[in-house]
């Protein structure tokens, strides 16, 4: 009689061998599934860079606008010339979008992360956290929305002057969707992931190392930038690595306010080097997306997407070790 | 962490012989006394005259003494708590001053008033007055009290850099334009030479500093402390993260520095606070119980308190 | 010197100081050096910009989409007009979000749970550990534009032709099923890192406690260790949900972009699901001035909607984390 009242359990050691099974199924799964991304990508991408060779990204010659048109209408890729791309406009647009971008949020992040953790006062302290978390969640597309209601008409209208748009009319026209534009929001955009990551890494920094350089009469600006910004180099890393991903990776703010024609900037221009177009990788996948139907435009963008992933996913890897020393770097020798 | 609010540290507890210490490694002039322990209140073997401690004094020079600083009715608080009531006490170049009592005594929070470290916590006060060559030290700006008054922790803490950067660092810090490396070399390696450490890496400068032994490694501290040319020399506790070896090392190093600096040195170890001491103060729940010539307040003191702590009855 | 000299106390010096609290001058930046100061005027500067910045952001959209936000907007469906006025409102672009939302976190929340678990309860063997923490990272690394066009590769497939229309034998491969599982991947790094972080915090004596009483692994993660990691979860799935909706790449590759949600078929739920339509995120791109539509004014009232739904996911995450970080484990 009692029975009916006593839970039948399983024996423990078969339920935790059925459990660890299911899980560690899931968990390759999802590996799985990850992995074959990558493989895919590249697999599609393929052709596209069998036929046009690294030249594809790093040589130009024509219009690449009018290459990726003609590769659309060839519509099939039975001849190897349908295939045909010199995309550096595009990839030297990228890098430059990417680079101006993370060298400067670099330097804001920098002084923001240490005015953070040390510096402001408690009640600015207790304010900037919620706003880089705010700044850091807000959607791209917001961004892009603002960037092109504000930022580029402010620069279209008043700091471009007539002549320089006369300068370059038959080539481009200059209305402000800019590469200037696309640095700044970016920048603005990918500073919260850099001043998080920072902020972590400056303040797991040993006490006794910051309070042995006070005790030295160091003041507290050369102590703390000397020791603390030295000694979190890791988190500073990471944090670089991953804005780096993040930037490369953004498509829908930069097809909004940097301008859609694939144009290479030139720095020699001068200052109209900063207000001309600059259409990225990620953009020009962004914009040409309903032309897929297309089987060697398909292969094209793939190609494009495959660049985008391989530099993201090294980035990635790259940031993720660069975090992992920083808890082996300090319990040497005793200290902590 | 920020340093504007880094908490008071609590003292570490007194540590005693583990049982899993052999005696061997203790050299026989230091075993303590095996004086029954005595109950409470009572004056241990102390009566027929015999020593509360038997460790033999440091040999040592008699130098001329200078005035230092002055701590005048000091009294310093967190918040609410009282932790230092109205010490006053001399500091001198040439003698080193011990500052001795069970935990929580306040003398780590008297040595950090001293280079004004107190500060680091927002809600420490102070009241009194300390002085340094005659000036007020609240006068000065905390820099540059710091360093003319130097200080070594209990958990050596070299920066990760080299030894050669880690002593060359105040120096940098101090000069106007950055010096060269050349020019930094000399200064370095009397500073080294003066902490005992110069023979041991003097091929080695630019090495890490992480990877010396405990015991280098605060002397590396010390040296570090000794670059910056200071008028005084806190040490904190310097040997009780080290093994007797270092210590026996860095407490003949002290008595020898006592001539170029004033040394207050907090420590919980009677032995080595008879050992090293030229004064000694004994604190109790913040208050100066007495202070006297080491050879006076261990030999017969006159508080009952300082008899009973000293005998091992309390802390 | 001998025991015989009495101790030398100093005298108190003739100026005695009064015995209120006193604190020294603490120190201030005058005495830097000039690039000291420098440097912390910019520090300053930059970190007031940020708040600046992000203030100006809110009020911006606050001030602009206030002006063109009608409450109509909120539960009409977008027509098809040359006018602003006449385009309607953004209900199902509202409802396109939620419904890939859902969709996104119903599939990411389960999974990313199961992955945190295995990773810190188990985690055997070690190199199968690895590469499943890096390839999460390599997925939180990776742009959604290349997660969408993978999305594209493996939907247009016979096999996943369910989760779609099929018309005439060619599957259409996008729809808001796709689009939410896509969107998984985006959620999935956020709720696994949080998640582990909160089995991470929880000491081992507590699981050894369990063991002792004789649960089995899965019963001690079952009954004591993810009820305790409640807050993380719900904080994880939060910043991943807020992340979801943001998307926008994936939602104009993978959702077909029409403005009204065009159901597929006749079973009610399941029709919707299959089919296409937008969110929030498309139809605020549509709307620029660089989209198809060029409604700014019906762009901005979107916008600010949006802007509140992210801003109000922000706060219920700073609740949950303040309320998880009280919990202490003494």
């Amino acid at each position: 009689m009692d029975d009916e009242f006593l839970e039948y359990e399983e024996p423990a050691a078969n339920q935790d061998k059925r459990a660890e099974l299911g899980l560690g199924a899931l968990v390759c799964l999802v590996v799985f599934v990850l992995l074959a991304m990558l493989a895919f990508v590249l697999k599609e991408a393929w052709p596209a860079f069998a036929h046009n060779g690294l030249s594809m990204f790093f040589g130009s010659g024509g219009n690449a606008d009018q290459q990726l048109q003609t590769i659309f209408t060839a519509g099939s890729e039975n001849h190897a010339s349908n295939l045909f791309l010199r995309a550096w406009p595009i990839v030297w647009s990228t890098m430059l979008t990417t680079g101006g971008s993370v060298v400067f949020s670099f330097v804001c992040s920098l002084f923001v992360a240490v005015f953070m953790v040390e510096f402001a006062p408690g009640w600015l302290q207790r304010v900037l956290e919620p706003v880089i978390r705010l700044l850091a969640s807000v959607p791209s597309v917001i961004y892009g929305l603002v960037g092109v209601l504000v930022v580029v008409p402010f620069i279209g209208n008043h700091l471009i002057t007539q002549s320089e748009k006369a300068s370059v009319t038959p080539v481009i026209s200059l209305s402000g969707y800019s590469l200037l534009a696309g640095v700044v929001i970016l920048t603005v955009m990918i500073s919260p992931i850099m001043i998080a990551i920072f902020a972590e890494g400056l303040r797991s920094v040993p006490r006794g190392w910051l309070e042995g350089s006070l005790a030295l009469g160091v003041n507290r600006w050369r102590t703390f930038w000397k020791i603390a910004v030295m000694s979190a180099r890791p988190a500073l890393v990471a944090g670089t690595v991953l804005a780096t991903a993040r930037a490369l990776g953004e498509a829908v703010m930069l097809s909004m306010v940097a301008g859609t024609t694939a144009y290479a900037p030139n720095p020699f221009d001068g200052l109209i080097f900063f207000f001309e177009p600059s259409r990225g990788i990620a953009a020009t996948i962004l914009q040409y997306r309903d032309d897929i139907t297309s089987p060697p435009f398909e292969r094209t963008l793939f190609a494009f997407a495959a660049v985008l992933l391989i530099s993201a996913v090294s980035l990635s890897l790259l940031g993720w070790a660069a975090k992992q020393p920083q808890k082996r770097h300090f319990n040497v020798g005793g200290i902590v | 962490m920020e340093l504007t609010q880094m908490e008071s540290r609590q003292p570490p507890p007194v540590r005693r012989l583990t049982p899993g210490t052999t005696l061997k490694s203790w050299p026989s002039a230091r075993q303590p006394a095996s004086v029954p322990a005595p109950e409470l209140g009572q004056t241990p073997a102390q009566q027929n005259g015999t020593p509360l401690v038997t460790t033999k004094r440091t040999e040592r020079e008699i130098v001329p003494t200078i005035d230092r600083m002055h701590v005048d009715e000091v009294s310093i608080a967190y918040g609410q708590k009282l932790a230092v009531r109205s010490v006053s006490l001399p500091i001198r170049q040439g003698e080193v001053l011990a500052l001795i009592g069970p935990s929580g005594c306040g003398k780590t929070t008297l040595l950090r008033s001293l280079n004004r470290l107190t500060e680091l916590t927002r809600t420490a006060s102070l009241s009194g007055r300390i002085t340094l060559d005659g000036t007020d030290i609240a006068t000065l700006e905390p820099t540059t009290l710091r360093r003319r008054v130097t200080m070594v922790f209990q958990q050596p803490n070299p920066f990760p850099m080299s030894i050669f950067d880690n002593i060359a660092y105040v120096l940098r810090e101090q000069a106007r334009r950055r010096p060269r490396k050349g020019a930094l070399r000399p200064a370095v390696e009397d500073a080294l030479a003066r902490a005992g450490l110069l023979e041991e890496v003097k091929d080695n400068l630019d090495h890490p500093a992480l990877r010396l032994s405990g015991g280098q490694q605060q002397r590396l501290c010390i040296a570090r402390a000794l670059a910056a040319r200071p008028e005084v020399l806190l040490l904190d506790e310097p040997c009780s993260a080290l093994d007797p070896q270092s210590t026996k090392v860095i407490e003949d190093l002290v008595v020898k520095l006592r001539e170029e600096v004033a040394v207050v040195i907090v420590t919980h170890n009677l032995q080595q606070a008879f050992r090293i001491a030229d004064h000694t103060a004994f604190m109790y729940l913040g208050e100066l119980v007495e202070y006297g010539s080491a050879n006076a307040l261990f030999g017969n003191p006159r508080q009952q308190r300082t008899r009973d702590y000293i005998s091992g009855a309390f802390g | 010197m001998t025991s015989s000299t009495t101790p030398e106390l100093p005298k108190p010096s003739p100026a005695p100081r009064n015995a209120g609290e006193r604190r020294g001058p603490r120190e201030s930046s005058s005495s830097w050096r000039l690039t000291d100061r420098l440097g912390l005027a910019l520090a300053w500067v930059l970190g007031v910009l940020f708040c600046v910045i992000a203030v100006a952001i809110v009020v911006f959209l606050a001030v602009q989409g206030l002006r063109y936000l009608h409450p109509s907007l909120l539960w009409t469906n977008p027509k098809v007009s040359n006018t602003q006025r006449g385009s309607g409102g953004f209900l199902d672009p509202l409802l396109g979000t939620l419904i890939v939302g859902v969709i996104s976190l119903s599939l990411a929340g389960p999974i990313g749970v199961g992955i945190a678990v295995w990773l810190v309860e188990y985690g055997r063997p070690k190199l199968l550990a690895r590469l499943v923490e890096s390839t999460v990272e390599m997925l939180a690394g990776t742009p959604s534009i290349v997660l969408a066009l993978f999305g594209l590769l493996i939907f247009e497939t016979k096999v996943t032709g369910f989760l779609s229309a099929i018309n005439g034998g060619i599957v259409f491969g996008k729809s808001c099923f796709i689009a939410g599982i896509m969107l998984l991947f985006v959620a999935l790094p956020y709720v696994v890192a949080t998640v582990r972080e909160g089995l991470q915090a929880i000491p081992n004596h507590v699981r050894e406690a369990s063991y002792a009483l004789g649960k089995s692994k899965i019963a001690t993660i079952r009954r004591v260790l993810l009820p305790s990691v409640r807050p993380s979860v719900i904080t994880g799935s939060m910043l991943g949900f807020g992340h979801t909706i943001g998307d926008t790449t994936i939602i104009l590759l993978l959702m077909g972009d029409t403005q009204v949600l065009q159901g597929v078929g006749h079973v009610p739920l399941l029709g919707i699901l299959r089919g296409t339509g937008s969110t929030m995120t498309s139809y605020i791109f549509d709307n620029a001035p660089t989209g198809d539509l060029n409604h700014p004014q019906l762009a901005y009232a979107a916008a600010f909607v949006l802007l509140l739904i992210v801003l109000a996911l922000n706060l219920i995450v700073d609740i949950f984390a303040r309320r998880s970080r009280e919990l202490r484990w003494s």
